[in-house]
């Protein structure tokens, strides 16, 4: 009895691309599995843990939404150093409607996230022309500024920031929240970017001067985009408000820009579920390196240059690959 | 009151001028935004306080040797991590950032920050000009300054090495064809902007300390000053430092001190969102927007 080695994929994929007509369990199980499997685990994973390891579950899903946002700018060939200024502005929307008019939550968290993303994209509007490494500029450079303004004017509490925000009414209700959001934002953008208006932005990262060439207003569609990901952003920072109960100078804080890019480096940054395994990898491992307290940000500083340098793929694209390249022993017909 | 901020004004340009000119030079060179910027200048002037204050060194000895080290880890951080990712912008600007944050972190994390953290100034000597104090110090930065510029000028148009620099600069591929070694160029040019790094800290940290947060505040200092006098510019280096330098003195004194930070960040931004190659850049409209 002579074997060969037959890769698993290559058959499924001829039948699942354009007409679907898997023939059986296990070739959907192969489809659906890698898709399946994080969600169900993000799921009931809460069900499980502690109070301790939901707030890490809950910082996960935040910074995996970050993660999500920066690479939905970079696939639309803008890359974003400043994450903080959308997670912050945000947050500070959800903290003033609460604080000062006294908003419960179930309507400041979606009144900040549509009003942060909108505020986010009438910043960044006027310097959406920009290119490459000056787009980036103009964002690292907003929310330090945002940070200064608050300190030289002491509007919304100053240094001092406002506390005592309504909470979320229980610890699971907080996880269930962030974690349903993350899980449809991932599925939901992963297939916008299969369509033909992911073509579009994608093909603006690739040569934006030939998308206008082909009458498309890319000005617009940047705005779009820009939309999409700052109201992501934005949902994380109002959702964070209400956690921690405060809102101050920190949601500006650098972490905020460096944590969903290492994410989505480290993860894989062509993809969107790449920067979300970044964060999956990365929140619990600076959780359990907690002891280390300072040395945490220098780990994230030398694993953006050797995944930079090394992987600069990512780690999704490899799994996926070595996925796609599972082989299976058969029978050779004499 | 107004003719102590001019002068004060004067020597706040010329410490812009000396912070922003080696990020310049890498840049206007090999196109490098050298995020670590920041880093180089506090890494090098924690070395020259443990070389003086641990091994007991005279001052110019441990100056020399640090500013000698900064340039070497210049040129490694452009052998073993730049050179692999050159070209693409993004993974330059994040892997040097990484670099930058992993220093400053540490430094951070090993809790060097306190008034003793310091080096020595040169003469401990002031003199009155025009009613206000001025301290031999800040003389020195205004004189170090001119001369590094004009010493700058100099070697870019009369040595053989700053011609090879000016024409890698102006086509990389012309300047193969020559004879010039680009990949050797642009790691003596990183490796220069480093040194320069190394020298401005040698000069203006004994007016204040060494603290690991002035590391964040330098790079964007210099960032500012290059975004507004045009990347690559030297000439728009000189500009940008003086309008810079006495808007923030003026605001300093004349609005508040909050506001410094915010003068230059916002002159940033108006100059990036209108003419994003600054005051003296080259034009390149297609490549910087569309």
């Amino acid at each position: 009895m002579k074997k060969r080695r037959e890769r698993i994929d290559r058959g499924i994929k001829a039948r699942s691309e354009d007409v679907y007509a898997l023939s059986s369990w296990r070739e959907m199980l192969y489809l659906a599995g890698p898709r399946l499997l994080p969600a169900a685990a993000f799921l009931l994973l809460p069900l499980f843990l502690g109070v301790y390891w939901q707030k890490v579950m809950i910082s996960v899903a935040v910074f995996a939404l970050l993660a999500i946002s920066w690479n939905m700018l970079a696939q639309t060939g803008m890359i974003s150093l400043g994450q903080a200024l959308f997670f912050g502005m945000g947050a500070y929307v959800s903290g003033i409607l609460n604080f000062y008019l006294g908003i419960p939550p179930w309507l400041t968290i979606p009144a900040a996230t549509v009003l942060g993303g909108t505020l986010c994209t009438l910043i960044l509007m006027p310097v959406l022309r920009l290119r490459g490494i000056y787009f980036s500029m103009v964002t690292l450079i907003i929310p330090l500024m945002l940070v200064r303004i608050i300190e030289a004017t002491k509007i919304f509490g100053g240094t001092e920031g406002l506390s005592g925000m309504t909470p979320l009414p229980s610890g699971l209700t907080e996880v269930y929240l962030v974690t349903g959001v993350f899980l449809g934002v991932l599925f939901g953008l992963r297939r916008l970017m299969e369509t033909d208006y992911g073509l579009v932005l994608k093909g603006i990262r690739d040569n934006d001067r030939s998308v206008t060439n082909a009458g498309i207003d890319i000005f617009w569609f940047k705005t779009q985009a820009l939309f999409i990901a700052s109201t992501i952003g934005a949902f994380a920072g109002a959702f964070m408000t209400h956690v921690y109960m405060f809102v101050g100078m920190p949601v500006f804080a650098l972490d905020y820009s460096i944590l969903p890019i290492a994410a989505a480096v480290v993860g894989g940054s062509g993809t969107l579920a790449g920067a979300a395994l970044g964060a999956v990898m990365l929140v619990p491992l600076s959780e359990a390196l907690r002891g280390i307290g300072g040395l945490r940000i220098v780990m994230y500083g030398l694993f953006l240059v050797v995944f930079i340098v090394a992987i600069p793929e990512g780690l999704f694209d490899y799994i996926q690959r070595k996925y796609h390249q599972m082989e299976r022993w058969v029978e050779i017909d004499q | 009151m107004f003719a102590g901020t001019l002068i004060f004004a004067l020597i706040n340009s010329f410490i812009l001028i000396l912070l922003a000119i080696g990020f310049n030079l890498t840049f206007g060179i090999s196109g490098v935004a050298n995020f670590a910027y920041g880093a180089l200048y506090i890494m090098s002037a924690y070395m020259s306080w443990t070389l003086l204050n641990l091994l007991h060194l005279p001052f110019w000895a441990s100056a020399a040797i640090s500013i000698v080290f900064t340039m070497i880890a210049g040129a490694v951080m452009y052998r073993f991590v730049l050179l692999r990712v050159r070209g693409q912008a993004l993974s330059e600007v994040i892997a040097t950032f990484g670099i930058g944050l992993s220093i400053l972190e540490l430094f951070r994390y090993m809790g060097l920050v306190g008034f003793e953290y310091t080096l020595p100034v040169f003469w401990n000597e002031s003199f009155m000009i025009a009613g206000v104090y001025v301290d031999i110090q800040r003389i020195a930065v205004v004189v170090i300054g001119l001369m590094l510029v004009v010493g700058l000028w100099l070697f870019t148009h009369f040595t053989s090495t700053g011609l090879a620099f000016r024409g890698i600069a102006q086509d990389e591929r012309t300047a193969l064809t020559f004879g010039i070694d680009s990949d050797r160029m642009a790691t003596l040019s990183v490796s220069f902007g480093a040194g320069l790094a190394a020298i401005a800290a040698t000069i203006i940290i004994p007016l204040g300390s060494i603290a690991p947060n002035e590391g964040y505040d330098v790079l964007i200092k210099a960032l500012a000053i290059c975004i507004i006098g045009g990347l690559g510019s030297t000439g728009g280096v000189i500009v940008a430092g003086f309008i810079i330098g006495f808007a923030e003195r003026f605001t300093d004194t004349y609005i508040g001190s909050h506001w410094t930070m915010i003068v230059s960040l916002a002159a940033i931004l108006l100059v990036l969102a209108i003419k994003p190659s600054g005051l003296f850049g080259h034009q390149k409209e297609l490549e910087e927007r569309i």
